[in-house]
């Protein structure tokens, strides 16, 4: 049993990882911010549910599991609120999406 | 494993610092910003368990709120700004 759970756990922490580095990569390759954005929130939600999840089934029942259940839930409720309000910011500053196929940048790192 | 994990937030958030030097608008950097925060708090639990002190969940439960007042504060500062460079960058059609 612990040793299903540790898997388990493993399992959590290796998948958040990637995403983690997908979710980075995104951010940094992607052509404009609305794209950026959907990379980013990538990293905000599924990775952290991933991770914090993975320590959690490391942790026990403890009281680290309940700080870290608290983390979670405030990272879930608010980074959709940071990026709802990222996001209408900069549509009202004039920021439009672009439509249409995306050329990829070449002058970009 | 939990230096694999730390390993992957630490490159992203190398990868998200370069995207707040680089990111044409100000709202990239403000992007970035936020998504280092994240990763932070992601990283300071991790941290947490590797070295075996959980008193760090305290610093990242803190941490999270911050990260949140902080983005919406600088969003409320830069939203009628005049003269800011949000209206510059290679995504804006409007002038």
């Amino acid at each position: 049993m612990t040793m299903a759970i540790d898997i388990l756990s493993w399992i959590m922490l290796t998948a958040g990882g990637i995403f983690v580095f997908i979710g980075g990569l995104g951010a940094l390759r992607m052509p404009n911010l609305y794209t950026r954005m959907h990379a980013a929130s990538l990293t905000d939600t599924i990775a952290a549910v991933l991770i914090l999840g993975g320590i959690m089934l490391q942790a026990g029942t403890t009281l680290a599991t309940i700080k870290l259940a608290a983390i979670l839930l405030f990272l879930l409720l608010t980074s959709p609120t940071a990026s709802n309000a990222l996001a209408s910011a900069a549509i009202l500053s004039g920021l439009q999406p672009e439509e249409g196929p995306i050329k990829p940048r070449e002058d970009d790192a | 494993m939990y230096y694999v994990v730390t390993l992957a937030t630490l490159v992203t958030m190398a990868l998200a610092l370069v995207r707040a030097l680089l990111g044409p608008s100000i709202y990239d950097r403000l992007l970035a910003a936020n998504m280092f925060g994240t990763k932070t708090v992601l990283l300071l639990s991790v941290v947490a368990f590797l070295y075996g002190r959980p008193d760090f969940l305290d610093l990242a439960l803190v941490y999270a709120l911050i990260n949140f007042i902080g983005v919406i504060a600088v969003l409320e500062f830069i939203r009628d700004r005049e003269g800011s460079d949000a209206k510059k960058g290679p995504g804006n059609t409007a002038t």
